[in-house]
């Protein structure tokens, strides 16, 4: 399947039949419940202190209803009204609003302890119209530009994307830096196929020099929610208890064929009895 | 659900309008009243990052008159009681918002204000 930001724009692709099938799809919930718990991680806030949150491209609450779990106060924008809809209905805690982030933000500045955006970035990668307003690069920047304006200084920005190249990172990085931010890329799981995730860690303020970037995880993936593929089971699979195949031509087979042959009338079908079936034994 | 602890913090942003582009005024505006969790320490945190004048004049014509117009030297529970019910709790449903530069219109639908600028506007 083709990437949905490649299909059409945001708020036409996120329709209110999407948005629903979005939001109920339990593997979504849980990928979004895991990259968020991995953003406030990678967000690094200071411990048992109430922070004031953005969450961008907040669509249905998922990530949300996350945030209000922990106990972050947030307000969250998206540009899809049927996803938010769907927020509406989900009643999560935070304020939402409808937004293009492409437009920049009007918030005052200082005015969040950080923001985090769950696979969002890459809709702003696709130019909807040939306006230049419209274009990729500026609507990075006035998002870029605006967001640093709005984070309070010292704090954090983490956005996971799925970037489809290596131009993609670098365009998005170089603009995130003209816009005063500091940071870069961190991959989870680099070489997992599945399980690889890019998040673009940005600073706001604090020097730069002692803000490390965090590393990625590395490693196996731990995958508890499935069991593993084995070829073992695929090979029992057909098997009966004792561990032979139990024969297809049954009892249940033979009655049926013998029945057919007698509607066509065949002759000499053996009759019916409780040995049909029935194995025939070695004679000692 | 705008709530005004967001709407202190929002100005407009539309193309050029970058000077007394807040707060935005409300205009037929329908509330609602919704209990939150009250976190003093949140609230305490919170404070600085306000802009008192704009909080309590916004709260005033939301029919609201707990907040002292001045900010109090000390924070005691009973002030931050009123202004937890001022910030997280009155919910503007309906309404408009309007830029006092610009006279750019925000409109609120069903508690979501769209923010959404035409071509001109984007700066």
């Amino acid at each position: 399947m083709s990437r949905p930001e490649l299909q059409a724009p945001p708020e036409i692709y996120y329709a209110d039949a999407e948005a629903k099938k979005y939001t109920r799809n339990t593997r979504n919930q849980q990928i979004q419940a895991d990259m968020t718990y991995r953003a406030l991680e990678l967000l690094n806030l200071p411990a048992h202190e109430p922070a004031y949150l953005l969450d961008i491209g907040c669509g249905s609450g998922l990530s949300g209803e996350i945030l209000d779990e922990e106990g972050y106060i947030w307000a969250g924008v998206d540009i899809s009204p049927s996803m938010l809809e769907v927020a509406l209905e989900r009643e999560v805690e935070g304020d939402l609003f409808l937004q293009d982030i492409g437009q920049g933000f009007g918030f005052r500045p200082g005015s969040f302890d950080g923001a985090i955006s769950i696979s969002v970035l890459q809709w702003l990668l696709n130019a909807e119209t040939s306006h230049p307003t419209s274009s990729p690069r500026h609507r990075l920047n006035r998002f870029f530009t605006t967001l640093h304006s709005a984070l309070r200084n010292p704090s954090r920005a983490v956005f996971q994307f799925y970037p489809s190249s290596d131009d993609q990172i670098q365009l998005i990085t170089s603009i995130a830096q003209k816009a005063g931010f500091g940071g870069g890329i961190v991959v989870d799981y680099p070489n997992s196929k599945k399980a690889k995730k890019v998040f673009l860690c940005l600073f706001v303020g604090g020097g730069g020099a002692h803000q490390q970037v965090p590393k990625g995880l590395e490693g196996e993936e731990e995958d508890n929610s499935r069991a593993r593929f084995e070829k073992r089971r695929e090979r029992q699979r057909g098997k009966g208890k004792n561990g032979k195949r139990k024969s297809v031509k049954d009892r249940d087979w033979i009655l049926r064929k013998k029945e057919l042959y007698r509607k066509r009338g065949k002759e000499d079908v053996p009759r019916d009895s409780k040995y049909t079936g029935r194995k025939r034994r070695a004679v000692f | 659900m705008v709530r005004l602890i967001t709407h202190n913090l929002l100005a407009c942003h539309v193309k050029g309008c970058t000077s007394n582009n807040f707060p935005l005024q409300f205009r037929d505006v329908q509330i609602e009243l919704r209990e939150a969790e009250f976190n003093p320490d949140f609230l305490r945190g919170f404070m600085p990052k306000l802009e008192w004048k704009a909080l309590v004049d916004a709260s005033r014509q939301l029919g609201d008159t707990s907040l002292p117009p001045e900010v109090p030297e000390m924070l005691d529970d009973d002030f931050l009681k009123n202004l937890h019910h001022v910030l997280l709790e009155i919910h503007v449903e309906e309404g408009v918002m309007t830029c006092p530069n610009c006279r750019h219109e925000y409109p609120i639908l069903n508690g979501i204000p769209n923010m959404l600028l035409a071509e001109h506007e984007i700066g």
